[in-house]
């Protein structure tokens, strides 16, 4: 009871100071639209936090081809939001041009990096999520093979998978991890059919559990997993609940963490601009145990997983980064 | 033998949409309607079978709404190019961009999941039927593998898929239907000094399509997979096209060319990543353009010409 009145104290302490830095926040999310149940999804649920929390509402949009990224940013721009947060690699052309023509408002980019001095670039080491669940996929496996769907052939998804892998072989050094993508153009993120065809392509090479870098494709992914009775890692948001049982764990990318420090920053006036790499240490990136999976994770995972996220971080592991070089150590 | 069977099974996976949206394609071009249109009959029907099925958990209910969502977009074509003889393949291209549109606008507005449809619970889809004896035989060399993991084990769409071949190829060349359908495709004004009306043969074949469509949609939408995702046929209704123009509108050679599309996608999935002798591990983009390039250098040079119904994409006015 205490404490709710401390927090009621609070809030409305928050609410009195946070009238004086009213800011008015939009988000424009990518083509997967804001209910993906994965990297869209988890800018939206900061997104709403924030607004739960302060009571200052935002706006959003959702781009439904990419001709629109620019005017969807512009609009807002011209209207006096700020800041904007657009979700995902290719708004970056987008951001680049419309933080030129209105220097005053600041936006924020996720997931590349935009040189200029009104943005905040936030990306994340995807290495370091994936090579928790690698280690994690390599533990539950019983064949010795496990896979990896990746949508879209960009260095940014080989970043997920070559995490992937150096995790697995960090705890079985032998294991084969076969890797594919679905394709090479944006319709390799909304193919659930390429997707559940490859999964099916792994099972039937020996893999018993299969990671999945694709957006929508990956609901494919994880529904072959389960229809075979295989399991499934889900990415970006927490995909356990998908199918219980059957999805081993999920890689968090904490873009929701993203978009609330950015609307916070942006209110507190503490707003930064330039880079901001979210890796194990920030909490940027985690795996997900809940209800629904955690019958798949034994103990003695658990520890070797944590002890492997307390190295990460304290720099006696470092995970290889696929981007900074476009190549993989191992394969 | 191991290696093999998988991919043949996954071709007869990928093959079925094809295989389905090419009769329907048959059935329309043969009485002299052109469809650009199976992309989006497709989508729309992957759509109503992913949401009926989603929130009633019925596979055939979910069907029924798929067959009636395409049939629905049919007669739009017909109205637009036999009644209005209007251009066919404008039509057709509308109704490509209204199907992409409206599935993404309905599925947001009724689902809020970004275009998509819930999730489809374990009764509302097609699930795979093992066929008697197949785990007796699988002891037996060669036929027994063959059998329980090729043959055994589809969804009941794949077979009524395979069935309709031989159905679709006795409709046409056996009985009296097919005769004039296949007559109104080459000479419309003989079928109609026949006494034989033109446009309502013609609206038939535009009917079959969509059935044959709404099949293809919902194998999709809730046998292959579980739930509509925004423009998830990936370009199959052109694939199709491509297979139909290839079997040059015969029904037995659309199974052979569906089959072949759909064996090279499953050996394009296959081939990624592995390593070849000599050439070694081959790029994405050169596997995933392998059965376009196939596609190309086999209807250049080794089909011959391939010559489209005659009366193809004129509509019919009758003379006064």
């Amino acid at each position: 009871m205490r404490m709710t009145w401390v927090a009621a104290v609070a809030a409305l302490a928050f609410a009195g100071a946070a009238h004086a830095a009213d800011i008015k926040p939009a988000v424009v999310y990518d083509l997967g639209g804001k209910f993906d149940k994965s990297f869209n999804e988890a800018a939206f649920q900061g997104a709403e936090r924030f607004a739960k929390d302060t009571g200052i509402t935002y706006r959003d949009f959702e781009v439904q081809n990419d001709s629109q990224r620019e005017q969807a940013l512009r609009n807002f721009a011209r209207r006096g939001f700020d800041p904007i947060v657009a979700i995902g690699f290719s708004q970056a052309q987008a951001i680049e041009k419309v933080a030129t023509e209105f220097p005053d408002i600041r936006f924020a980019i996720i997931d590349m990096v935009v040189d200029k001095p009104n943005v905040r670039s936030i990306v994340f080491k995807e290495e370091e999520g994936s090579y928790l669940v690698g280690m994690l996929a390599a533990m539950a496996s019983k064949t010795g093979t496990i896979g990896f769907v990746g949508g879209m052939d960009i260095p940014l998804i080989r970043k997920f998978a070559c995490g992937y892998v150096q995790g697995a072989k960090s705890v079985k050094p032998d294991i084969t991890v076969l890797q594919n993508m679905t394709g090479t153009t944006g319709a390799a993120w909304t193919d659930p059919v390429k997707g559940g065809e490859l999964a099916r392509s792994q099972f039937d090479r020996g893999a018993d559990v299969v990671y999945h870098a694709a957006g929508g494709t990956g609901i494919g992914v994880l529904q072959a997993a389960a229809d075979a009775d295989k399991l499934g890692i889900g990415v970006d948001s927490n995909q356990n609940a998908l199918h219980p049982g059957h999805v081993l764990t999920s890689m968090l990318k904490r873009v929701d963490n993203a978009v609330y420090t950015a609307f916070e920053d942006a209110q507190n006036g503490s707003w930064s601009n330039g880079v901001q790499v979210l890796g194990l240490a920030e909490e940027g990136v985690g795996w997900a145990l809940d209800e629904n999976n955690d019958k798949l994770v034994t103990d003695e995972m658990k520890d070797k997983v944590e002890a492997a996220t307390s190295k990460i971080i304290s720099g006696d592991i470092k995970v290889h980064d696929y981007m900074a070089d476009n190549t993989c150590p191992t394969s | 033998m191991e290696a093999v069977l998988p991919v043949l099974d996954s071709a007869v996976r990928l093959s079925v949409p094809l295989i389905l949206a090419a009769l329907a394609g048959l059935f329309s071009e043969r009485s002299g309607i052109f469809d650009i249109g199976l992309e989006g009959k497709m989508l729309i029907a992957a759509f109503a079978a992913g949401a009926v099925a989603g929130v009633t958990a019925s596979a055939w209910l979910g069907l029924a709404a798929a067959v009636v969502a395409s049939v629905a977009f049919a007669l739009v074509h017909g109205y637009a190019s036999i009644t209005q003889r209007g251009n066919q393949i404008v039509s057709g291209v509308a109704i490509n961009f209204l199907a992409s549109g409206l599935t993404a606008f309905l599925g947001q507005a009724w689902f809020s999941q970004g275009g998509r449809t819930p999730p489809v619970p374990a009764g509302g889809r097609f699930a795979e039927i093992e066929l008697p004896g197949a785990e007796a035989l699988r002891g037996v060399p060669l036929v027994g593998p063959v059998y329980a993991e090729l043959i055994s084990g589809h969804n009941l769409l794949v077979y009524l898929a395979v069935l309709a071949v031989p159905l679709s190829a006795w409709i046409l060349y056996r009985t009296r239907f097919g005769l004039r359908l296949r007559a109104v495709g080459e000479n419309p004004a003989a079928v109609d000094t026949a006494g034989i009306s033109v446009a309502w043969l013609r609206y038939r074949a535009v009917m079959i399509a969509g059935i044959f469509c709404g099949f293809a949609g919902a194998y999709l939408a809730i046998a292959q997979s579980a739930g509509f995702i925004r423009d998830m046929t990936a370009g199959k209704g052109f694939i199709a096209l491509a297979a139909l123009i290839f079997a040059k509108w015969r029904p037995w050679p659309v199974l052979g060319a569906c089959f072949l599309f759909g064996l090279l996608d499953a050996i394009s999935i296959r081939l990624q990543g592995a390593r070849l002798p000599i050439v070694g591990e081959v790029p994405v983009q050169a596997i995933q353009a392998l059965p376009y390039l196939l596609t190309v250098v086999l209807l250049a040079g080794f089909i011959g010409r391939a010559v489209p119904p005659r009366a193809g994409g004129v509509p019919y006015v009758k003379e006064h």
